[in-house]
């Protein structure tokens, strides 16, 4: 296997972007991950997408960027594996460089849910859980993690506060970020007021719904060498499941498939959690956050509300955790999610996060869930 | 939804068909194809007990598409006497009474209406034992 390089990336900013389409969106972050290298060709795209065949009536979507992007007759094809499509792309792309078949890949994840209309969005993204057993009952994607929450708060006697503490932190941490969707400041009370969705999840416990893409060019290190000085090692990626069903698990409160992702990237870098220095993880919701914060290692089961107000999430603590605002903050476009992720944990190691910057970087890791993690793709990159 | 594809899955959400593990015991809810706890694929057809208490739940106030008039409703996640969790609605209940610990029991209810001329749908949710 060759080593791996995140050669380049381009993100758009995570909005309503009313005036751009699904290709146009890809489009514009490829266009900024290719011209900041110099590449001879781009030899195969896998691009993460979870909603465009429910909100855009399309499918096919590989053919039609590489045809968009004029790469035809290079190879390419869409990965799907819901809020996890992003980071469930780059791993195929990763495993495409590696073994020596492609040099080139162009990876990354779109997504355009404002073309959805009426309850069709919230309709698509429920379709992350079990249809046949869990939608059938009206549950939403929403109210499954709300089942999460509220097993939390009881078990750990978790207050709703510990958890707004939380949404407070990454809109605070969103002001810094160009490409954030929600770049401003919010206090504990705006998430305690705000309207109650599926108790005990009020909007704001919750990530926005927008638009966005993003793009990254993965290659050969040996290659990436002689192009630039500014790429990052792809050191340990992993993926794994988990029941699309939460209550087929032995305990809904635990991420296995966080779990074991974590455990097999942390081995591949041979690195330990207390090594990482920036991480980008998937708070789809605060409860979200939580639960991934405690499987990933951070802190023990149960004490995030702990971690969280000891500031050991932030600059000069164990570990500084969503930079960019997370998913709460910097948005959510589902199946770009985990291609932001990567790419921002990138723009870190390689000391180009500006204002977003976590001190001395080397080694940061991103998380990026499917449902309601019933899939986890996580990437450890290492500053060369 | 399509009427073969209620159809076949009325055993699993109208009786709570399901099946158990002939070699560990274990009971999956829905079935697999092979136990997730052994891995076994020797599974017999088993029927999950009617009464649980409540593991948690949610009272949804923004409904997905087809359940908007029956908010607020309630969805819960109940253990049932043989440890089994199932995803179910909790009906039968003011929502603000609602309390995680309290004991339940199935009861065949309806879950939605396909539109005005689809079919109307069908299952088993639980409600407080009486």
């Amino acid at each position: 296997m060759r080593k791996v390089a995140v050669l380049s990336y381009g993100m758009t900013k995570v909005d309503k972007h009313w005036r751009k389409s699904l290709r146009e969106l890809y489009g514009d972050a490829a266009k900024n991950a290719l011209s900041s290298v110099s590449i001879p060709s781009i030899d195969a795209l896998i691009v993460g997408n979870m909603c465009a065949s429910d909100l855009s009536d399309q499918n096919n979507i590989g053919a039609l960027l590489a045809d968009y992007l004029g790469i035809t007759p290079s190879m390419a094809y869409r990965i799907e594996a819901a809020c996890g499509s992003g980071g469930a792309a780059i791993l195929g792309a990763y495993t495409a460089v590696a073994s020596g078949l492609y040099d080139y890949v162009l990876t990354g994840g779109v997504e355009k849910l404002t073309d959805g209309v009426g309850g069709n969005t919230v309709y698509s993204l429920g379709k992350a859980s079990d249809a046949e057993y869990e939608l059938f009952y009206g549950s939403s994607f929403v109210s499954i993690n709300a089942l999460m929450m509220n097993r939390y708060m009881h078990l750990y006697r978790t207050p709703r506060e510990a958890f707004a503490d939380f949404a407070v932190l990454m809109h605070k941490n969103a002001t810094k970020n160009p490409c954030a969707q929600l770049p401003f400041e919010i206090s504990r009370e705006t998430v305690l007021n705000s309207d109650m969705i599926s108790d005990p999840i009020s909007l704001y416990d919750c990530a926005p719904v927008g638009d966005g893409a993003a793009a990254l060019i993965l290659c050969p290190v040996d290659l990436a060498k002689k192009i630039t000085d500014s790429y990052v090692e792809v050191a340990g990626i992993a993926g794994a499941t988990d029941t699309l069903n939460i209550s087929s698990r032995s305990d809904i409160l635990t991420l296995n498939s966080t779990r074991e992702a974590a455990k097999r990237a942390y081995r591949m870098a041979n690195v330990s959690v207390a090594d990482i220095d920036v991480a980008e993880i998937h708070d789809a919701f605060t409860i979200t956050a939580a639960l991934s914060v405690e499987d990933l290692g951070f802190c023990e089961k149960g004490r995030f509300g702990k971690m969280l107000s000891s500031g050991e999430m932030e600059a000069g603590g164990k570990v500084v955790i969503n930079p960019s605002g997370g998913l709460k903050a910097r948005g959510h476009p589902v199946g770009a999610t985990g291609a932001y992720q990567v790419a921002e944990i990138a723009m870190q190691l390689s000391g180009k996060a500006d204002r977003m910057q976590a001190k001395d970087a080397e080694i940061g890791l991103a998380q990026n869930i499917g449902g309601s993690g019933s899939s986890t793709y996580v990437t450890i990159l290492r500053r060369p | 939804m399509s009427v073969p594809r209620y159809w076949r899955n009325m055993p699993k959400r109208e009786k709570l068909e399901s099946k158990k593990c002939e070699k560990c015991g274990h009971v999956d809810f829905p079935p697999r194809a092979r136990c997730l706890k052994c891995g076994s694929d020797a599974l017999i057809p088993y029927t999950l007990p009617d009464r649980g208490k409540l593991t948690s739940f949610t009272i949804v106030r923004s409904a997905p598409k087809g359940f908007e008039k029956m908010t607020p409703y309630v969805l819960g996640v109940v253990e049932l006497i043989d440890r089994t969790l199932i995803t179910v609605q909790i009906t039968d209940v003011d929502p603000s009474d609602v309390a995680i610990g309290m004991p339940l029991e199935s009861v065949f209810r309806k879950v939605c209406e396909d539109g005005d001329c689809g079919i109307i749908e069908y299952a088993i949710k639980f409600r407080p034992a009486v």
